[in-house]
C-alpha cells in the first residue's frame, strides 16, 4: 500500500457507481437478454429489495436505470433483464461474459412483501418486459410461500418468441403448489396452442375474484386497460400497485428528470399503488 | 459593528485571497459575474445583479464527478476529490443567499450530494446588502429583506464606507483573519441606509407580489388551468431562465471521452428543453406548454409541498431582465391572481 494521503478527500456519493462484472447472459427474446452481474470479488453488489432498480452504465456509452429482475432471496447474484432499444441498450447486447460494466442503487421504493402483501392472494399482470420487475416478487413470494395466499401470473407477449422467462415459467412457478400460470399472445402463431388475445380482454375473460391484489406491470397502454378492466371486475385501486417509469439521471431525486408532481419517481417510485397515482398530474 | 475604507478593499480582497480562494462580481467583457479574484480583476461591488447567480461556487455549471479507466476487460474508478480548500463568496445578495438555501433543500437532503455538501462546508458567505433594488426585483415577495442579508458575514456598501457584521462562527473567523484591516463603527449610517432601501422597495412594482394562492392543496387545481395554455406561447424554449436562475437546479450526468479514459461529468440542464425527459419509450412531457408548466408548478407548489412551504424562487429578477420573450414567474403570478379575481 502507498502511504500518500491523496485518496482521503475522495468521496463516497451515491452518484459514484461500484464495478460489477457479467457472469452469465441469457437471451430470453430476439431482443432481451438476461444479465447475471456479481462483484468482481464475488457475491452480491449490494443487498435490495423486491421491485428496486439500479443505474446500469458502460463508461463512455451511457447510463440508464433498470428494474433489478432476481430476488433478494436469492444470494448470490443481480439480474438485470434489458430490452435492446436504444445506445446503452444496444451496447450491452454486445458485451459477453466476464466483461465489467458499472452499477450503483439500489434506488427507489419496492413492492410492500413484508408489510401489505402479507397474507393476501396475489395477482400479477404483465405484459412483456413488464414482467422483469415482478419477476423479482415472484420469486421472493416463492420462496416465502406461507406468508401469502393464492398466486396467479396472467402474462402477455407480441408473441410466444417474446415472452420472457419461458423455461423458469413453465419449469418452476407453473409448478409450484398454489400457483396459475395464465399465458397469451397478442396473435395466433404456428406452434402456440394457448390463449390469444390482449391481456386486459384476456383478464376479463378469466374472471378473477377480486379477493386478491394485484401487482401490473408492462406498457402504459397495457397498464391503462388492465386497471380499467380491475375496476370493472370490483377491484379497488387500492388493491393494485404498478411502476412508473420516466426518464432517470441521478437516481436519488435531485437532477429533475423523473419529477412529477410533488414526487420524484426514481426515490419515492417506482412502485405506487394506484389510488396514488390518481394524486398525482396525469403527466407519465 | 465593523467597516474598512472603500479604497482599502483590494488590500482586505488580497488579504483574504492570500488563503482563500475569493470569488466576486468580477466585470468580463461588460458582463459582470462571480468569478475567481486577481489583483489585475475589475471588481465591481456595485453591480445589483450579476448576470448568472453565484450557485455555480456550490453547484458548477460543469463538474467532473469521477473518471473510469478501462484496461482489457478491468474498469477502474478514480472519484473526483471533494472540495477541501476554504473559499469566501464575497459580494452575494440576499435574495441569492436564500437562493442556497433552497439548493441546500435538494442537496442536503438524504442522500446527502457530497460534492456539493463540501463546498458549502468550505465556502464563507459574505453578503452585501442592496442599495438601489431595480424594477425587475420582487424578493420581498419570498420574505428577503435585501437591506438585511443574512450570510455568514453581512456587509453594507454606504457611500466610500463597507461596514460589516459577522453573524456566524465561519464569518467571526473570518473577521479575525483580516481584523487589522477593519476599525470599529457605530451603525446609523447603516440603518440610514437601509431606511432609504426600504423606501425604494416599496415604490418598485413586483416587490408587493402576492403569493396567495399558491400555497396549500392546490396542485390539480393549478395544474388544469387553462392559462398555461395562453402564458406558454411566447417560450422559445431556450432555457435562459433556469440557467441564470439560481434556484434551478436541474442537472444531467454525461461522459467525455479524453482519450485516456472517461470523465464522467454533471452539468446544469433545463427542464425547458425537449430531451429533457425523451426515453426510449417516449416523453412524457411532449409539448412546450407541458414544459413550461412544469417549472413553475416545481417552483412554486410541487417544491413547497416537500419543503415546509418554501418556494424554489427568490424574487432576484433574472428571468425577468433575460427572457427573449418576456415570460417570467411574476406574468405567470400575475395571471393567476387575476383569473383568481375574476371569479
Amino acid at each position: 500500500m502507498c502511504d500518500c494521503n491523496c485518496h482521503e478527500h475522495y468521496t463516497e456519493d451515491t452518484l459514484i457507481p461500484k464495478i460489477g462484472i457479467i457472469t452469465e447472459i441469457t437471451q430470453q427474446t430476439p431482443d432481451v437478454k438476461t444479465f447475471r452481474v456479481n462483484a468482481p470479488e464475488g457475491g452480491k453488489l449490494f443487498e435490495h429489495l423486491p421491485g428496486q432498480c439500479a443505474m446500469v452504465s458502460v463508461p463512455g456509452v451511457g447510463e440508464a436505470m433498470f428494474s433489478i429482475t432476481s430476488s433478494p432471496t436469492n444470494k448470490e447474484y443481480q439480474e438485470f433483464s434489458i430490452k435492446k432499444c436504444g445506445v446503452l441498450t444496444d451496447y450491452l447486447h454486445t458485451m459477453e461474459v466476464g466483461e465489467e460494466l458499472t452499477v450503483r442503487g439500489p434506488y427507489g421504493n419496492n413492492f410492500p412483501v413484508e408489510t401489505e402483501l402479507k397474507g393476501k392472494n396475489l395477482l400479477f399482470i404483465a405484459g412483456g418486459i413488464g414482467l422483469a420487475p415482478l419477476r423479482s416478487v415472484i420469486n421472493y413470494v416463492i420462496d416465502n410461500r406461507a406468508n401469502y395466499g393464492t398466486v396467479d401470473i396472467l402474462y402477455g407477449s407480441r408473441s410466444m418468441d417474446d415472452l420472457v422467462y419461458l423455461k423458469e415459467i413453465k419449469e418452476v412457478w407453473a409448478k409450484e403448489e398454489g400457483i396459475n400460470v395464465h399465458l397469451t399472445i397478442d396473435r395466433e402463431q404456428e406452434g402456440w396452442d394457448g390463449h390469444v388475445g390482449f391481456v386486459p380482454s384476456f383478464l376479463k375473460e378469466l374472471g378473477f375474484e377480486n379477493n386478491k391484489t394485484a401487482l401490473v406491470c408492462g406498457p402504459p397502454i397495457m397498464i391503462k386497460f388492465v386497471l380499467a378492466a380491475l375496476i370493472e371486475m370490483g377491484f379497488s385501486k387500492e388493491q393494485v400497485y404498478t411502476t412508473l417509469e420516466l426518464r432517470m439521471k441521478c437516481g436519488v431525486g435531485k437532477c429533475g428528470r423523473c419529477n412529477i408532481g410533488s414526487k420524484y419517481v426514481c426515490k419515492d417510485g417506482p412502485v405506487f399503488r394506484c389510488d396514488e397515482i390518481d394524486e398525482l398530474p396525469a403527466e407519465y | 459593528m465593523l467597516k474598512i475604507a472603500k479604497t482599502d478593499l483590494p488590500a482586505l480582497f488580497q488579504k483574504i485571497a492570500e488563503t482563500k480562494d475569493l470569488y466576486l462580481p468580477i466585470r468580463v467583457a461588460d458582463q459582470v459575474n462571480f468569478g475567481v479574484y486577481t489583483q489585475d480583476a475589475d471588481v465591481s461591488l456595485e453591480t445589483l445583479k450579476t448576470v448568472k447567480s453565484p450557485k455555480d461556487a456550490f453547484f458548477p455549471q460543469s463538474e467532473t464527478l469521477y473518471t473510469c479507466n478501462k484496461t482489457e476487460n478491468k474498469i477502474s474508478i478514480t472519484p473526483e476529490e471533494l472540495q477541501n480548500k476554504e473559499f469566501v463568496v464575497f459580494g452575494i445578495k440576499g435574495c441569492d443567499v436564500k437562493g442556497i438555501e433552497v439548493l441546500d433543500k435538494v442537496f442536503l437532503s438524504e442522500p446527502v450530494d457530497t460534492f456539493y455538501k463540501a463546498r458549502r462546508d468550505h465556502g464563507i458567505l459574505v453578503a452585501l446588502a442592496c442599495n438601489e433594488p431595480e424594477e425587475s426585483c420582487f424578493c420581498k415577495a419570498f420574505g428577503i429583506d435585501c437591506t438585511d442579508p443574512k450570510a455568514d458575514v453581512a456587509t453594507w456598501l454606504v457611500e466610500d464606507v463597507l461596514y460589516w457584521n459577522p453573524l456566524t462562527e465561519k464569518g467571526s473567523a473570518l473577521t479575525d483573519a483580516v481584523k487589522d484591516l477593519l476599525s470599529d463603527a457605530d451603525d446609523s449610517k447603516v440603518k440610514e441606509q437601509q431606511e432609504k432601501t426600504k423606501a425604494i422597495v416599496e415604490k418598485l412594482p413586483y416587490m408587493n407580489l402576492s403569493l396567495e394562492g399558491w400555497n396549500g392543496d392546490v396542485l390539480t387545481e393549478k395544474f388544469d388551468s387553462p392559462l398555461w395554455e395562453e402564458l406558454y406561447q411566447p417560450c422559445l424554449a431556450c432555457g435562459t431562465c433556469t440557467f441564470v436562475c439560481p434556484t434551478c437546479q436541474c442537472y444531467d450526468i454525461k461522459d467525455y471521452n479524453t482519450g485516456n479514459g472517461v470523465q464522467r461529468y454533471r452539468c446544469w440542464d433545463s427542464c425547458m428543453y425537449s430531451d429533457f425527459t425523451m426515453m426510449a419509450h417516449g416523453n412524457n412531457r411532449n409539448s412546450q406548454m407541458q414544459r413550461f408548466r412544469q417549472r413553475f408548478m416545481h417552483k412554486l407548489v410541487y417544491f413547497p409541498a416537500n419543503n415546509n412551504g418554501m418556494y424554489s424562487c427568490v424574487g432576484c429578477g433574472r428571468c425577468v431582465e433575460k427572457c427573449p420573450a418576456s415570460l417570467n414567474i411574476v406574468k405567470v403570478v400575475k395571471a393567476f391572481q387575476k383569473e383568481g379575481g375574476d371569479k
